[in-house]
């Protein structure tokens, strides 16, 4: 018998969670880079009914690796649930459920926007304090690249919607994992 | 070992690759895309059965695998023909049968031009196989069958696809024999359970007053029936299984409570329903078993121990999860909890509410007063005839379920069923490949007629390739489970459950070239199976039983297990 433990387990002391989180969740998976792949992430997702918020694909330091980050709503879905269906599909090489204290995470948007000479001036300031760059101008629209956290586009769109948002194109978040600070 | 690269074409390459991986038998039919494949078969060692249906290839692989515990294997062409095995792979998918299915594909210089016969087979099937591949590089195509046969056979078994262009597979490749385990990086099945929680879990059963086993399918999968009965025969633990679980524990026995769910016993679901502690051992709490999910087995605390982690907390959360391989985690839980010397008086309660329940609510019918050959008394002949011991095959349907309460399974590997999918027309073909990989065994299909008729061309393939298995039909003249429905639950507004006059089964099985018999009179049931038996070849026996019998007791769809009807 293990020192500290009971010999009996009492089985009103037995107690499981709901499963559910109630926050966002990155996960970050590595898998091989084989035709097919995504598919079978994205049909997993649709029949099981797991919604997914935001979806990237790009490569890793390694041809034969390339890395998916996906975010989705805690509160509605078991994470638990999806990383281990995740798992079950042979090219999934590894899954991180990204903790958000430890993980950077960005996503760039780019922003078409009505710009009249009135309007101008403030648009390009508000892209200013967003740190944001104006990549392509015309006589009646700006177009804007905002990189940051998701929260901090969310709050630049917020900005810029009164002005007249003629289109918007975001990538989806991309995560990676803090290094320690004394490594 | 010293292996030299063989000069080869890529088909002969992969039925080298079978036969290295100890295949002896396949299932299938040619086409057009497939014909390199069937090219090589021609100079191969292997025995090809050749179907009549590719979905009849498909049950007859995991009839093949159900029985031997062997990986099942089926060739099917391009398009229709890789179409037509789709519900034997999602089949093989539901149930985790070990199969592997290699479809011929059009040559890849038309692969997306929609040409003739091209069918994006691995689209189709993605959400019914465990993996699949498809071959872009002819000197793949021996990697992918080793891994393939790894996938489907290791951890939660399952099927597995290899979709080989036409023209890749009349490339020349060099052949090499794999050597050591497959390189899969992102395929890892456990084994061997975390004793941490195994121990939890048998001071937890130690302490349980109201405890019930719930075995399933994965035991038998697992090959560890003897470490389940260990098990549960270490104390008096109550015992009931799912309809994939039937033969685990060795029925009829002081601990067997009878099936669980949906046509299960009364016993074995009031149990559940009043359960303190459920130890489940490889079985996924199906809405079949659970019922109305909210209302399941209220009172109850759950071990869970299953290879699939997914499957732990999928629909029930597990108190105490255990993710492993049966055959590791049982003897261990077995050992600790022998160590606790639990106390069986703690389950005499329990045991006198159990025989009361079983006292009252017994597994019974109503003979007929005269000739008429009631369901259920059909079962009780071929349990007779068969001394219990018979390889038995079902369709999917009242019958499946008479034969699940009636015919007292012991050992593992006899029923082959079709549970998860709940494919119609599985019988015929699984007792094909059944018989095949058990050729010494008796081999019975227990079909429905509403089942049997979606399948009959394969009394072609039982024929000219001399299978002699023997199909006992529970002839209704209905879909008699759709038909109890409508009855119960649609106010009798029957529709389109008729099956009429057609076809005269013998005629149609002599047709075939089998021996056809008829049993309308329940004095001769039993002398019928006899013959049916003793005589070479395949023989269908028409048996006409009462028409509109219910199939109870029975939990409503959607129901709690506590309202039990019939």
């Amino acid at each position: 018998m293990e020192a500290g433990t009971p010999d009996l387990i009492k089985l009103e002391d037995l107690e499981v969670g709901s499963g559910l989180t109630g926050r966002k969740h990155v996960l970050s998976l590595l898998v091989e880079n084989k035709p097919g792949v995504l598919a079978r992430i994205a049909g997993l997702f649709a029949r099981r009914g797991f919604n997914i918020d935001t979806l990237t694909v790009g490569p890793t330091d390694d041809p034969e690796i390339s890395r998916i980050t996906l975010t989705l709503d805690g509160a509605v879905h078991p994470i638990d649930q999806v990383t281990k269906q995740l798992h079950k599909l042979v090219n999934v090489i590894k899954i991180r459920d990204m903790e958000p204290d430890q993980t950077v995470s960005r996503e760039m948007a780019l922003f078409r926007v009505q710009a009249t000479v009135e309007s101008r001036g403030e648009i390009v300031q508000f892209a200013d304090i967003f740190r944001a760059k104006i990549v392509d101008v015309s006589r009646r629209s700006l177009t804007i690249e905002v990189t940051g956290s998701n929260e901090k586009i969310d709050a630049f769109e917020r900005m810029i919607r009164p002005h007249g948002l003629i289109e918007m194109a975001r990538t989806g978040e991309v995560a990676i994992t803090r290094s320690r600070p004394d490594s | 070992m010293f292996y030299t690269r063989l000069p080869m074409r890529a088909a002969d390459a992969l039925c080298e690759a079978l036969k290295a991986e100890g295949v002896e038998h396949v299932f299938g039919i040619p086409g057009g895309a497939n014909l390199p494949t069937y090219d090589a078969l021609y100079d191969a060692e292997l025995i090809h059965i050749q179907a009549r249906h590719e979905q009849g290839a498909g049950h007859a692989a995991e009839g093949y695998a159900k029985a031997s515990g062997r990986v099942g294997v089926a060739f099917a062409t391009s398009g229709p023909g890789a179409t037509n095995l789709v519900t034997a792979i999602a089949d093989a998918m539901m149930d985790s049968v070990p199969t592997v299915f290699i479809t011929g594909q059009v040559r890849t210089d038309l692969i997306g031009t929609d040409g003739f016969q091209e069918a994006d087979v691995t689209g189709i099937t993605m959400p019914v196989v465990k993996h699949s591949f498809l071959v872009t590089d002819p000197r793949q195509i021996p990697t992918y069958i080793h891994q393939a046969f790894h996938i489907a056979s290791t951890g939660r078994p399952g099927p597995v696809l290899v979709d080989v262009p036409q023209d890749l597979s009349r490339a020349d490749i060099e052949y090499e024999p794999a050597a050591g385990a497959p390189h899969l990086p992102g395929y890892k099945p456990p084994s061997e359970g975390n004793i941490k929680q195994i121990r939890l879990a048998a001071k937890a059963l130690a302490n349980a007053r109201r405890p019930v086993i719930y075995g399933g399918g994965g035991i038998v999968n697992a090959n560890a029936s003897q470490e389940f009965r260990d098990f549960c025969l270490s104390d008096r633990l109550p015992v009931t299984l799912t309809v994939m679980g039937l033969g685990a524990f060795p029925a009829p026995h002081e601990q067997w409570l009878g099936m669980l769910g949906m046509h299960g016993t009364r016993t074995a679901n009031y149990a559940m329903d009043n359960a303190d502690l459920i130890v489940a051992v490889g079985a996924r709490f199906d809405d079949r078993i659970t019922g109305k999910l909210a209302e399941f087995a209220p009172r109850a605390k759950f071990v869970h121990i299953d290879i699939d982690p997914a499957e732990i907390s999928k629909n029930v959360p597990a108190h105490i999860p255990i993710v492993g391989d049966a055959g590791d985690v049982l003897p261990k839980l077995t050992s600790e909890y022998g160590r606790l010397n639990a106390d069986p008086a703690r389950l005499e309660e329990w045991w006198k509410q159990i025989g009361a329940w079983q006292e009252e609510y017994p597994l019974g019918y109503e003979d007929s007063e005269d000739s008429e050959i009631k369901p259920q008394r059909m079962i009780e002949a071929l349990y007779k005839v068969t001394e219990g011991d018979a390889i038995i095959t079902s369709d999917v349907g009242q019958h499946q379920m008479w034969c699940a309460q009636y015919y007292n399974f012991s050992s593992p590997r006899r029923w082959i069923n079709s549970g998860g999918l709940g494919t119609m027309g599985f019988g015929l073909p699984a007792a094909i490949g059944a018989k095949v990989a058990k050729p010494d065994e008796t081999v019975v299909c227990l079909a429905g007629d509403g089942s049997l008729i979606m399948v009959c061309q394969e009394f072609a393939t039982a024929a000219v390739h001399d299978i002699p298995v023997k199909v006992f039909l529970m002839n209704n003249g209905y879909m008699g489970m759709v038909r109890q429905w409508q009855e119960l639950f649609w106010d009798g507004r029957y529709k389109s459950v008729e099956m009429g006059d057609s076809p005269d089964w013998v005629k149609l099985a002599e047709a075939f070239g089998w021996t056809g018999m008829r049993c309308t009179d329940k004095n001769e049931v039993e002398d019928a199976m006899q013959t049916a038996l003793q005589t070479d070849g395949p023989v269908l026996l028409d048996v006409q039983v009462t028409k509109t019998e219910n199939c109870f007791p029975m939990i409503p769809a959607g129901a709690a297990a506590r309202d039990m009807v019939g």
